[in-house]
């Protein structure tokens, strides 16, 4: 009776073994046959290390899947691992057939994300050829309410004897949207120095706070104003979310600037700025590319520079040839990408065939 | 010298770093850990003294010239003094805990909770049906609305269905547009500055 109830349960068939691909090493995949079977409620698995004399107890996997990842192993060590069925009732079944010895190896190079890796020098092939091609040429780029008005804050701020507010989000310089916030912030401070407004940047990161100084003080320098430059206005305020938010409301509300600038990465404190300020009745211009805080801004604020057209800012306010033909390149990949999309559906729709999304897969 | 060095740097590094991605093996890991991580934490030590000066700069300024809410300068300096000297006297230990649980972490959350009245008035404002772009908005806001609240599905029995439609795919396709469109501009942005085409980030000219 003991026996019966001990082996009720069928063993996972097919189990095998492989080193993980793509990986540093240390991690091996396991795969077996499902067990059908009501009363089955997950797999134990077990290893034997080459040079141990037995297998032990290494974890458990519930029933819904068939695969395990075994993880932390040592590196060009053979491993082998059996596995059995547990039932609900805590019966068990025998063990599988023990796989063949595998090890595990670091890989050096990530075959998973060759698309990837080509992607990124076509683009850059494409970067390259219209930073080149557009030297000497006028290319046209679409208005941009947002960057068009920019000037017109500054002179607001100028008439109204008021000063401006610069807020580069609240993030690192490794976010790209800091460095895009940076590369508006030097024409800004440009314009404010020549048309002697005093510029107000409060800071979230240190880093990004001596970089905004620097920034700020060759813009004034460039505009043959650099004894205008108060380093004091640039300044680190804290670097902590919500204190940030009440530190700058605090300046919104006390400075009454009449222009405020909310450019970069913003997360929950979008709208305390943006409807503090406009509780204030400052002309507000935001840009971030943070997809979630956009509707925030798009309600309070004046003009809103959304996702990718911060990136072009830089390029929209010098108008340098050569940053102007980066955008030419974004917009020829955009729409090679937009193909790739209309190409895929038809061949997903019409045909079941789904070599596109294979193509764009990361597996 | 001043120009060039940092614009060679980004662009060895820059490259080096792309291919670091796509390395997995643990040296690689590691070149990231040591050279990258931990100098990281380095240089952002120099920076944070920097920025203290600049936060005391600040501050002093504003008391010594008696502007509008100078007493507030005096609160964030002595918090500031406060907060470091429990942090390194007692290695962050009672008064430390006790101050950032019942003083801080209650600051904090008093801001965030502001956040729901900020939504109310700037829904108020948006919602206004000014022109076709602003009453489409209103409509879409208004059934989605509806949607996620239990009254919907009384108004309507396929309200709730029809709401997931409108977020899974209109909503969605914008959402995703904008995306791509982000995701190309931060590559562009990127490349521009290992490439030295975007030099703005520098500060200084040429």
């Amino acid at each position: 009776m003991f026996m019966i109830i001990m082996f009720s349960l069928y063993p996972p068939f097919n189990v095998r073994a492989s080193d993980k691909p793509n990986d540093g090493g240390g991690s091996i995949l396991i795969k077996w046959d499902k067990v059908e079977d009501t009363l089955l409620a997950g797999y134990e698995i077990f290893i034997l290390e080459e040079g141990m004399e037995d297998y032990e107890q290494y974890d458990y996997v519930p029933a819904i899947y068939n695969t395990y990842e075994a993880e932390g192993l040592k590196n060009n060590v053979n491993y082998r691992f059996k596995i059995r069925s547990l039932g609900k009732d805590g019966s068990y079944s025998d063990f599988s057939v023990p796989t063949e010895p595998v090890k595990c190896y670091p890989q050096f190079f990530k075959l998973n994300k060759l698309n990837t890796f080509f992607a990124i020098f076509i683009y850059l092939f494409i970067l390259v050829y219209f930073t080149k091609k557009a030297r000497g040429e006028h290319l046209f780029i679409r208005r941009i309410a947002g960057l068009d008005h920019l000037e017109e804050a500054v002179g607001r701020a100028t008439e109204m004897g008021k000063p401006m507010l610069y807020v580069p989000g609240i993030s690192t310089l490794s976010d790209i949207a800091t460095l895009a916030a940076l590369n508006i912030l030097k024409p800004v401070a440009k314009k404010a120095a020549e048309y002697d407004t005093p510029l107000i940047v409060p800071n979230y990161d240190p880093m990004v706070n001596i970089v905004s100084q620097e920034v700020v003080k060759e813009a004034y320098t460039e505009a043959g104003r650099p004894d205008a430059f108060k380093r004091e206005n640039v300044f680190f305020l804290c670097d902590s979310q919500f204190a940030y938010a009440a530190g700058v409301d605090g300046i919104m509300v006390r400075e009454k600037p009449a222009t405020n600038l909310l450019i970069g990465m913003f997360y929950a404190e979008s709208l305390l700025l943006a409807e503090t300020g406009n509780m204030t009745g400052a002309i507000q211009i935001a840009g971030t590319d943070a997809v979630a805080q956009l509707p925030f801004f798009v309600a309070a604020c004046d003009y809103t520079i959304m996702g990718e057209e911060l990136y072009a800012a830089s390029a929209y306010l010098s108008r340098e040839p050569k940053l102007v033909g980066s955008l030419k390149a974004q917009d020829l990949s955009k729409m090679i990408l937009m193909g790739f999309i209309i190409i895929g559906s038809i061949l997903m729709l019409g045909f079941n065939w789904d070599i596109i999304i294979k193509l764009f897969g990361t597996v | 010298m001043r120009r060039n060095l940092p614009l060679a740097l980004a662009f060895i590094l820059g490259f080096v770093m792309i291919f670091q991605y796509f390395i997995p093996h643990p040296l690689s890991q590691k070149f990231y850990d040591i050279f990258i991580q931990q100098w990281l934490i380095i240089i952002s030590i120099f920076f944070y003294i920097l920025s203290w000066r600049s936060f005391v700069l600040y501050h002093t300024n504003k008391i010594r010239r008696k502007k509008e809410g100078w007493w507030a300068s005096i609160v964030a300096i002595v918090s500031f003094l406060f907060m470091a000297l429990a942090g390194i006297i007692t290695k962050k230990g009672y008064i430390f805990n006790q101050m950032y649980n019942y003083v801080y972490a209650p600051l904090q959350a008093t801001m965030f909770s502001l956040l729901a009245f900020f939504v109310a008035s700037a829904a108020f404002r948006a919602f206004r049906a000014r022109n076709l772009e602003a009453t489409l908005l209103l409509i879409a806001a208004t059934i989605v609305m509806l949607g996620r609240v239990s009254v919907g599905s009384y108004i309507w029995k396929g309200l709730p269905d029809f709401v997931e439609w409108i977020l899974e795919y209109p909503n969605m396709a914008a959402q995703r547009g904008i995306r791509i469109g982000v995701g190309l501009g931060m590559i562009a942005t990127s490349l521009k500055i290992i490439l030295g085409i975007e030099r703005t980030y520098l500060g200084g000219g040429d």
